[in-house]
């Protein structure tokens, strides 16, 4: 047996670096954060969740099991997280299993939101891991009579190099890893890895590329019923629904009733759906207290704000300006869109419920369940399944209060209840419209000396903390209050997300105007506020680098005193090719770069754009984009996510926005809320990941949003000449197929 | 009883002959990889292979197949033998969420059934009823290039060079 001196544990101890400080935990403002911080010297979640065994478990034939409080949404974190705990458990990767955000099993860490996934739990699932490696040392060190640092971990055995093994599961059987978990214990050495860093495969692709089940929507168990809820056609409206006429419709089993909430259940999916429709015929009113939002941006200046200034800094203040800048910036409501409607199941059984749900928090979830039916939250349990990507809140926990009510009216009887595609359309929070006010000063060397910001947005999250948040619970007699907006606070921000600058300016203010008052139902969009805030900021930063005579990608860098922003806008630069661009009729190329919430993600975009004239088509030629992710734990996972952020956000700024016609919404399914398809796909994505091993890891799946849609309205105005300050900025050219 | 050609097989379901063969596929059959997207024939999410072509099968009724072959994701390939267009999709990863993935595996193989040498703007064109929110277009057309060329043709313009 052979092994080089420094793979020994008493070398590693010595020579790993230490576990990285504890992330700060603002839980994103995104809804609930999980429970409390209770040992502040561990990392990631662990702080919270401290003892060993609530992250991973041993079983007696050597499979390992990891516990996340985290959901998969399609971006990948559970290949991802078992990547960070093979390498630092030292475990073959395909002999962990994963076990992600159930009530019932595994740690609080709150909502999947906000990017925040590897950082919180990828950083607790790493430091536990390495942890529990230790402890297994320890364990064949006390039964060997040998020091701990002279032995070694390899593929699920602890050995000592003179022959002797223990595998992790004989171990295992006399360790107990209900301990706490301890702060200095070292990870990995950086070329000890074997799969952190590299890009393995999805474990998740087989199955839903085979047509395995893999969804919610795909869970059939015995004795299922299917229900379909009945609601008015959007958010502010109320159906009118004559239920003696429906439960004679064919296929109609029962009607569960609950006051205002109702829902037609039956054992088969079809007759349901007629059934649905032909109850949606009896018409609608509108919901007293609704309006309109009136016409936009306008209308969101007139509306009752509250106002804070969240950047004021005046470190030159008797600087001369020779220019002065301002312009406006907006984006209208955009939807999330999911593919696949809504969906949930439940099942109410010996005075317990549960519910399996794509909702983003299980946790809250649970909570605002439990008030809504007035049991105790010990008797509900939510089990994340996945759905169809979300990209924030939508219908999925509506879905799930709905299913529920169901269920506990059915004892014994599981119900699955899927949304509509009107559904979908009509009653999902929308991404809110916003609006910002840039005001930018140059000096005579055009260097910008002041900045101001001003943002306007309704809140960015209504995520369900209680009964009230729930579409149902609003419906049922008496009716649960809605938690009130509130603003989610710097550092990550809600409307005011990436609204102050990264860029090194000598005056600054930056101003949040907060709408309390929601004409639409709005929630959680990918990125929040961060998308028109980045718009704005990085569409200003060309205006002022036009008014100054300055290349764009020169005057961004000669404002930035972070290198790593710096690395990024030069590696993006190089591999467009900028400097050796050649502008070409109707053509252009435009830059964008943001971090996101100024301590996620770096990063920069370039795109090559043309609108065909009289047509008024894009063509994006072709996106290059460079990301620094901190430590990348798997390089095609941070590419997926950013070239699927760049088209998405292609998507909503070049052709999206969600109408109302002043009582209801006007888009109920594809053919009035065109989003992008493949003839409008770019020509070609390039994504270079810049690889910072040892560094934290940085949330990534949002940080494309902001800077694609800056980067297009960049490139237009190169194209032709004129702004284009309000999204969308073009329509689609397939329009409805 | 609707007796259907299914993935080689004779399936029977006892529907009403109006119902879409999306809901007796996955209700009756047993087969999820068609998915449920809209129920209105704009989104793709359900589409199937009836003989050689695509379509939604969310809108086709059942009554109206007879002995036309229907051939769904599930007929493709395993997870231990995935077919060449699965295999193609696999080693780009062309997946997020993957809800829409079943039915661009499904129209990728109606268009190579048709041509393994498409152009470019034929490929876009043929996925084009097919949505996927994610934006994961770009990897299913490097899919979609490879597949062409694992069956012996390829994209005759490709905008992207083919790994
Ligand atoms: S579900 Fe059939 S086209 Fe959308
Ligand atoms: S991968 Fe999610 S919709 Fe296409």
């Amino acid at each position: 047996m052979t092994q080089s001196r420094r793979e020994m544990l008493g070398g590693l101890l010595v020579a790993f670096t230490l576990a990285p400080a504890v992330h700060a935990q603002t839980g994103g403002g995104e809804g609930s954060g999980g429970p409390p911080t209770v040992a502040p010297d561990l990392a990631g979640t662990l702080a919270k969740f401290p003892d060993l065994d609530a992250w991973i478990r041993i079983a007696p034939d050597g499979r390992v099991t990891v516990f996340t409080g985290k959901a998969e949404l399609g971006t990948g974190i559970k290949t991802a997280i078992a990547q960070l705990a093979a390498d630092e458990l030292d475990v073959a990767f395909d002999r962990i299993d994963l076990i992600t955000a159930d009530t019932g099993l595994t740690p609080n860490e709150g909502v999947t939101a906000g990017s925040q996934t590897l950082e919180q739990s990828g950083t607790a699932v790493a430091n536990a891991a390495a942890n529990v490696r230790l402890l297994l040392a320890e364990a064949a060190a006390a039964r060997w009579g040998v020091a701990a640092t002279a032995l070694f971990t390899r593929d699920g055995a602890v050995l000592d190099g003179k022959g002797r093994s223990a595998s992790y599961a004989d171990l295992a059987g006399t360790t107990s890893l209900a301990v706490r978990a301890r702060a200095d214990v070292p990870r990995k050495r950086r070329d000890a890895r074997r799969v952190i860093g590299r890009p393995v495969p999805r474990v998740d692709l087989p199955a839903k590329l085979t047509g395995l089940p893999a969804y919610v929507h795909d869970m059939r168990l015995p004795g299922m019923m299917h229900a379909r809820v009945l609601r008015g056609p959007s958010s502010g409206t109320k159906g009118r629904f004559d239920l003696s006429a429906i439960a004679r419709l064919p296929g109609v089993e029962r009607i569960v009733r609950r006051g205002g909430f109702a829902a037609i259940v039956g054992p088969r999916e079809w007759p349901l759906e007629r059934a649905l429709h032909a109850a949606g015929r009896s018409g609608w009113t509108a919901e007293s207290g609704a309006n309109a939002p009136g016409a936009l941006p306008d209308a969101l200046l007139r509306m009752r704000r509250e106002t804070q200034t969240i950047q004021e800094r005046y470190d030159e203040p008797n600087v001369r300006s020779l220019r002065r800048l301002s312009a406006r910036y907006d984006r209208p409501y955009l939807m999330h869109g999911a593919i696949g409607p809504s969906c949930a199941l439940a099942l109410f059984e010996d005075g317990r419920l549960t519910v399996w749900t794509h909702s983003q928090g299980v946790e809250p979830l649970r909570a605002s369940i439990a008030e809504l039916l007035a049991m105790s939250a010990e008797r509900v349990r939510c089990v994340h399944r996945e759905g169809a990507g979300c990209y924030g809140h939508n219908g999925a926990d509506d879905v799930a209060g709905d299913a529920a009510l169901v269920a506990v009216a059915m004892p014994g009887v599981p119900v699955r209840l899927q949304w509509s595609r009107e559904q979908e359309h009509g009653w999902e929070p929308l991404g809110p419209a916003m609006m910002a006010q840039l005001d930018g000063n140059l000096d005579a060397s055009g260097r910008i000396v002041s900045w101001g910001h001003q943002v306007w947005s309704n809140t960015h999250s209504t995520r369900p903390t209680a009964a009230g948040d729930l579409l149902a619970g609003r419906e049922i007699i008496p009716p649960f209050p809605a938690t009130p907006p509130k603003p989610i606070p710097q550092p990550n921000g809600g409307g005011d997300r990436n609204a102050i600058p990264l860029y090194a300016f000598p005056n600054s203010r930056v101003v949040s105007h907060f709408l309390p008052d929601m004409p639409i139902r709005v929630s959680a969009l990918r990125g929040l506020g961060a998308h028109l805030n980045i718009f704005a900021l990085e569409s200003f930063m060309d205006e002022l680098a036009a008014a100054a005579g300055r290349d764009p990608v020169a005057f961004r860098l000669a404002h930035l005193d972070d290198s790593r922003a710096a690395a990024v806008i030069r590696r993006a630069a190089t591999r467009f090719d900028w400097q050796g661009y050649r502008a070409m009729p109707h053509r252009g190329r435009g830059f964008a770069f943001a971090r996101y919430k100024n301590h996620g993600a770096y990063l920069a975009v370039a795109l090559d754009v043309e609108r065909v004239p009289d047509e008024g088509r894009l063509i994006v030629h072709r996106a290059v984009a460079a990301v620094d992710s901190g430590e990348a734990v798997n390089p095609d996972g941070i590419r997926n996510q950013v070239e699927g952020g760049i088209v998405q956000s292609l998507s909503w700024s070049a052709y999206e926005s969600a109408g109302h016609d002043g009582t209801r919404r006007s888009d109920y399914d594809w053919s009035t809320y065109p989003i992008l398809r493949f003839g409008d796909a770019p020509r070609s994505v390039v994504v270079d990941v810049v690889d910072r091993p040892g560094m934290p890891f940085l949330g990534t799946g949002e940080c494309a949003q902001g800077p694609t849609a800056a980067a297009l309205a960049n490139a237009l105005w190169a194209a032709e000449g004129r702004r284009s300050r309000s999204l969308p900025v073009a329509r689609s050219s397939a329009g409805f197929l | 009883m609707i007796e259907l050609n299914v993935n080689g097989g004779v399936a029977r379901a006892d529907v009403d002959p109006a119902t879409p063969l999306l809901y007796v596929l996955r209700d009756d059959l047993g087969l999820h990889a068609a998915k449920f997207g809209c129920g209105l024939g704009q989104c793709g999410a359900c589409t199937v292979l009836v003989d050689d072509r695509p379509v939604f099968a969310c809108l086709l009724p059942v009554g109206a197949i007879g002995e036309r072959a229907v051939t769904t994701v599930e007929g493709l390939g395993t997870t231990v033998e995935p077919g060449d267009v699965q295999r193609a999709f696999l080693q780009e990863q062309a997946g997020q969420c993957g809800y829409c993935i079943p039915g661009m595996i499904a129209r990728a193989e109606a268009l190579l059934r048709r041509t393994t040498t498409p152009t470019e703007e034929e490929m876009r064109a043929a996925m084009a009823p097919s949505l996927c929110r994610c934006g994961t277009h770009m990897r299913i057309l490097r899919a979609v290039r490879r597949a062409a060329v694992a069956r012996g043709g390829g994209i005759v313009d490709p905008a992207e060079p083919v790994a």
